[in-house]
This record gives structure tokens, C-alpha cells and sequence, in this order.
């Protein structure tokens, strides 16, 4: 008798606990659900229909927009180059500046330029990188030139403009990751390193690169993805003329309506971001000795 | 009561890289943040200073407090909005687009938000037929008077004898020059290509639009600006994918690039060229003589529009003569409403930017509806952009 009752309370806990489970995680699946996988899957079958007459959708179970792929070649050619050269372009300014952060600033000041390094993106990147093309227009920085003496220099509109908006874009992205890495940093490892005779640039090479590297990969991996969606930066700094993967799409669903073909293309993109993921996890896991380093 | 040092940390690094991810996914194009920023954030600040003050004549229909419009850019006088807020008690929020095409996309779409907005002439048999719009209710405008309005340039408003939308002013599309920073005189598209890979090398800009920019760059061998022909639109994109290295920028927004100096010479619309040499005479307008567009563009109520009262209302209070008239001493554009041209000062009615003689407007084109939607030009269009 007691026996049946334990059962049945267990029974009733048990149940009781995977409701719970279930009630507690129905706000974040719901959400994804909704906001992901539905549009996804609406994305996915845009992309195997044709442009109507008029532009927009028009249901068909055809593969032509993945055959059309190649009219982007450039556009994807271009992303290519500049996800990896944008990313690593943050890295080299990002690395001095954790560095210093994390190991050499004093303490009391290292909140206080933790804080000045976020401050500035609490305002919108838009509204930022606006800021950069007045700098950088001929009212800003040409300007000054001209009053020294060297007239007509043109900074804005040009791939230097765009780097540049994108290393002062991002440039947080790498600096976190790449800080929080080091300042775990044991710093006696440095010391032992110091003992055994090793130069100050081995022991960098060594010791601290080599243990902040699961940070390097992680703020080189966050930039490299957004980066391969970027249309914003070489919009307003590039004039239009540098064209991305990311403006590509901007176009195909804005200007030409070609829905369709900018599903293709924005499941083509999905897909490579994923495998540049990957990629990026098992290096990370490699060079950091078996260490996984969680991306998202 | 102490507290921990953390609370001095704005913010951690997870919660920024959330923000971050938050602002880039919600980031808006640069026209939606001018809309946004400009007269928008203006007028609904207005909205909650003022209060609502509704004058007699809208008193019978609710109005709102709030409406939304698709324009171009620099197109109206923001005291306008303002002006009509202090009559209605709605902000007028204002949306900036620098193509047809954008225009249409964000309708096809479906809730655009828009109560009214400026169409061209070429793009309403499409919307049209696409039932994007519907029949203006003519009795809810009764200052707009269609005997006083100029033929030439109204027609494409009416469909069978209806009215879907009604004309806001007319103009030409050329292109404006700086003209000390290159002072050779020119007087046609081609001497403007040309000179875009010569001395304006690195100065020029085109619109973000494949109507003017395909229509002119086809107008440099002598071709209809409107054509679809394959071995034509062929010359045109060996054409601009030369020019392309050779560019400023591609963008409708040229006037900050023109007024900072940075760009010395941008295909240009009437109301810009006008704009722009009034504040800097320098800055010439010239109308290609082998041709180009001439365009009216118009006003039309979405039939989704989220506060059709309103926007009839503002189309009222638009079509008002003494309205309007400040919006073309404003904008630039030249009217189709004979009222309006009474009412404009003698030197707005000589200014040549504005009513080019008639050897320079007969070789001009309307935009044909079929470049709208041809995938053809599209797709050209995406090339030159990517290449």
C-alpha cells in the first residue's frame, strides 16, 4: 500500500519535473521557433521558387537560382577577402590593447578603460560609422589637409575607408574575448618561463599568445561571421562602390525584388558561415590543446 | 551602504556582445535613418509638446496622432510637416528612399506603414495593377483641382478615367558639375561619362537607381533612355563597368558628397540641381543634349495605408496652393499646378535649372513602366554594382 503511494508520488514527481522542464525552456524554443526556424524554412522555399513578373515570389520547385549563383561571384569573392582580412586587421589593433588591459594596466584604472573601450557602442554602429564618414569627408580631415597645404585628398569612398570603419566597428568584439583570455593568465607561468632563461619573446610566443588563443579564436571567429553579413560599413564609407555579399542581398530584396534569388543566396551564406564555424572551432580546439571554445 | 566595484562596470562583455548582435540585426538602412532622425524624431516630438489641437475642418473624421510618408530625399519644406501638425495634431513621420524600385519592394512586402507617398509617374500603372493602390477618394481633396493642373505632365496619374494619384511637380534628370573644379564647359551624357574617367576621375557619382543610370549611360551611343533591347543594354554595361573603377560613388544622396566637396559632378535631379546652386553658384546643372528623363512625380495613398484619414488629409492640406508654394521654393521642382505658378516669385519661374529651354526638354523621355520591373536591367544594374 505505502508502496503504491511512493510510486505514484515518484510518478507524479517525475512528471512534475519534466513539465516544469518543459514550461521553462517553452519561451526560448517558442521564440527560436518563430523567429528562426520559420523564417529559415520560408527562406529555404523562397529559394527554390522563381521571380514573379512584377518581382517577389512566385511558388515553382526549380534549382535555377542555385545555378545563378555564380552572378554573385564577385560579391561572394569580395565577402571571402574581406571576413578574414577585416578580422584580422581587428586582431593586430585588439591584441596590444587587451595586452595592456589585462597585464599592464594598473588596477585601479583597468575598469575604468574596460568601460571607455565599451562606452562608445552603447550609441549605434549607424550612427558611429555616419560620424566616420564626416571625419572622413571633405569637411572633416581633407579639410585640415587643405589648410596646411595639401589640397584634394579623398579619404572617403575608398576600401581603406571601409577597413577602417570596420577594425573601429568591431574592434570591441576582439578586445573582450582576447582580455577576458588573458587576464586568466597564471601569472606565474611568466615567471617560470622568465627562470628557465626563456627571452622575454618566447615567453610571449610561448606562454601568453599560446594561452589567450582559445580568446583570439573566439573574437576572430565573432568578427569574421558578422563581417560576412556586413552591408552597412561599405554602403556609407565605401559609396556604394565596394560591394559585398551583404549588399548583394540588400538589392536583390530592395531593388530588384528577386526574392527568390536572395533566398539562394542567403542560404548559400548560412551554409558557409556554419562550415567557417566549424572550421574555426576545430583550429581553436587544436591549437588550444583539446580545449573547446564555445562560439555561440 | 557599500557596494561592489562591479557596479562601476557599465556593462559586461556577454551583455555587450548581446547588445551589439541586438543592434546589428534591428540596423536600418542610411534613408530610413534619415527619415527616422530628421523629420521624424523632430514632428513626434513636436506631437508630445504641443498636443493635439484639431481645427474644425478634420474635426469629423479621427485623424490620429501619427502618420508615416515615402519620400525622396530633400523633396519638402519640414516646416510643412510641422505646420500640419499644428493644424491636425498628426506627425508626420518621414521615410527617405532613393529608388522607385525601393519604394515598390517595401510595398510588395506588404505593411509598409506608409499613409501616403510619392510614386513617379512610370511606376503607377504597376501599382495599379498590382493593387498596391486604389481610386483616390477625390472628395476628401477638395483643393486639389484638376483643371489647373498641366497636362504634359499628369496623365499617368489617371487610369481609365480614374484618378489613383495626383501630380506633386514635375522635373528633368541631368547631371550637376562643380564647375572650378572642372571648368570645361560640357553639354551632353557623353562629354559626362568621359569626363567621369578623366578629370573627374574619382569625383562622380551616379545614382543608386537603375532607371537613370542604365537610361543615361544608354544615352551616351544615342539609345533610347528607356530601352530593353539586349544588343543596346549590351553597350550600356561595357560602358558603366568601365567607368565603374573610375567613380566616387553610387548613391541617390549626393548632395552632402557635392557640398562637401568631395564629388565634383553626380547625375542630378532637378530639385537638387536647383538646391545645390542656390547655395553654391558654382555648382552648375546641365541637361544632356542627346536627351534623358523628365519625370512628375506624384502623390498616391497605399490601399494597406495604416491611417487613411490622415493621409488624405496631409494630400488636402498639400494640394493647398499656398501650401504647395513653399514646397517648391523649398524642394526646387518645378509645379504642374497653374495656382501654384502664380503664386511663385518671377525668378523661380525664369530659373532655366528648373524650365530648360525647349531645345533641351523635347529630346527628353518619360520612364517607360516595363523598365520597373524588367529583370534584364536589374540584373545589369547588380553587376555594375558588384563588379
Amino acid at each position: 500500500m505505502s508502496a503504491g503511494i511512493g510510486a505514484v508520488s515518484m510518478h507524479g514527481n517525475r512528471f512534475r519535473h519534466n513539465f516544469l522542464t518543459a514550461l521553462l525552456l517553452a519561451p526560448a524554443t517558442a521564440w527560436l521557433v518563430v523567429f528562426l526556424v520559420l523564417p529559415f524554412i520560408a527562406i529555404a522555399v523562397f529559394s527554390v521558387g522563381e521571380r514573379a513578373p512584377e518581382g517577389g515570389y512566385q511558388a515553382a520547385f526549380t534549382l535555377a537560382q542555385y545555378a545563378n549563383l555564380p552572378a554573385r561571384a564577385t560579391a561572394f569573392w569580395n565577402t571571402m577577402l574581406l571576413a578574414p582580412v577585416g578580422a584580422l586587421a581587428c586582431l593586430l589593433v585588439a591584441y596590444p590593447v587587451a595586452y595592456y588591459l589585462a597585464l599592464r594596466a594598473p588596477q585601479r584604472w583597468r575598469l575604468i578603460l574596460l568601460a571607455l573601450v565599451v562606452i562608445p557602442f552603447w550609441t549605434s554602429l549607424l550612427m558611429r560609422t555616419y560620424a566616420w564618414m564626416y571625419i572622413l569627408g571633405g569637411r572633416g580631415i581633407p579639410a585640415l589637409l587643405a589648410f596646411i597645404g595639401i589640397e584634394d585628398v579623398r579619404l572617403i569612398n575608398t576600401p581603406g575607408a571601409v577597413l577602417l570603419g570596420i577594425v573601429y566597428g568591431y574592434l570591441p568584439l576582439m578586445i573582450l574575448p582576447i582580455y577576458v583570455s588573458l587576464e586568466r593568465l597564471d601569472r606565474r607561468l611568466l615567471e617560470a618561463s622568465a627562470d628557465l632563461g626563456a627571452t622575454p619573446l618566447s615567453t610571449f610566443l610561448g606562454v601568453t599568445l599560446k594561452l589567450s588563443l582559445p580568446g583570439v579564436m573566439t573574437g576572430f571567429s565573432l568578427v569574421m561571421i558578422l563581417l560576412l553579413g556586413e552591408y552597412l560599413i561599405p554602403t556609407l564609407l565605401g559609396g556604394g562602390k565596394v560591394f559585398f555579399i551583404g549588399n548583394a542581398l540588400v538589392d536583390l530584396f530592395l531593388q530588384s525584388r528577386n526574392w527568390p534569388f536572395g533566398s539562394a543566396i542567403a542560404i548559400t551564406l548560412v551554409a558557409v558561415s556554419v562550415v567557417v564555424l566549424i572550421a574555426a572551432n576545430r583550429i581553436s580546439t587544436r591549437v588550444s590543446g583539446a580545449r573547446r571554445v564555445d562560439l555561440i | 551602504m557599500s557596494k561592489s566595484y562591479r557596479d562601476g562596470l557599465p556593462i559586461s562583455p556577454e551583455n555587450f556582445v548581446d547588445q551589439l548582435m541586438r543592434l546589428k540585426r534591428g540596423s536600418i538602412g542610411r534613408r530610413d535613418f534619415l527619415g527616422l532622425t530628421g523629420l521624424g524624431i523632430a514632428t513626434a516630438v513636436m506631437a508630445r509638446e504641443i498636443g493635439i489641437m484639431p481645427t474644425p475642418a478634420f474635426a469629423a473624421e479621427s485623424l490620429g496622432d501619427r502618420m508615416s510618408i515615402a519620400t525622396w530625399p530633400n523633396y519638402h519644406d519640414p516646416q510643412t510637416f510641422e505646420n500640419f501638425k499644428k493644424d491636425t495634431g498628426v506627425a508626420v513621420e518621414v521615410n527617405v528612399f532613393g529608388s522607385n524600385e525601393e519604394m515598390l519592394a517595401k510595398l510588395q512586402a506588404g505593411a509598409s506603414g506608409w499613409s501616403l507617398f510619392v510614386p513617379t509617374n512610370y511606376t503607377i500603372s504597376t501599382y495599379k495593377k498590382l493593387g498596391i493602390i486604389e481610386p483616390l477618394d477625390m472628395a476628401k481633396l477638395p483643393n486639389f483641382d484638376g483643371t489647373q493642373e498641366d497636362p504634359r505632365f499628369t496623365s499617368e496619374g489617371t487610369i481609365d478615367k480614374v484618378i489613383y494619384a495626383v501630380p506633386k511637380n514635375w522635373g528633368t534628370t541631368g547631371f550637376a558639375v562643380n564647375t572650378k573644379k572642372l571648368s570645361k564647359p560640357m553639354t551632353s551624357w557623353k562629354e559626362f561619362w568621359d569626363t567621369a574617367m578623366a578629370e573627374g576621375d574619382g569625383r562622380t557619382m551616379v545614382h543608386d537607381y537603375q532607371l537613370t543610370t542604365i537610361g543615361n549611360a544608354l544615352k551616351y551611343f544615342g539609345y533610347s533612355f528607356n530601352s530593353l533591347k539586349q544588343d543596346e543594354l549590351a553597350k550600356a554595361e561595357e560602358l558603366l563597368l568601365k567607368v565603374k573603377p573610375h567613380l566616387f560613388a553610387v548613391s541617390s544622396d549626393y548632395q552632402p558628397g557635392m557640398r562637401a566637396g568631395d564629388a565634383w559632378m553626380t547625375m542630378c535631379w532637378t530639385n537638387d540641381g536647383a538646391q545645390l546652386h542656390r547655395d553654391i553658384p558654382e555648382i552648375a546643372y546641365v541637361l544632356g543634349k542627346e536627351g534623358g528623363e523628365i519625370w512628375t512625380d506624384f502623390y498616391a495613398i497605399p490601399k494597406d495605408a495604416p491611417n487613411k484619414p490622415a493621409g488624405y488629409a496631409l494630400l488636402n492640406y498639400l494640394m493647398n496652393p499656398q501650401v504647395a508654394v513653399k514646397e517648391h521654393l523649398a524642394n526646387g521642382a518645378p509645379s504642374t499646378d497653374a495656382r501654384v505658378n502664380k503664386l511663385l516669385p518671377k525668378e523661380v519661374l525664369d530659373n532655366p535649372i528648373l524650365y530648360p529651354a525647349a531645345d533641351l526638354l523635347t529630346p527628353l523621355e518619360f520612364g517607360a513602366a516595363a523598365t520597373l520591373t524588367d529583370p534584364g536591367r536589374a540584373e545589369l544594374m547588380a553587376r555594375f554594382k558588384s563588379a
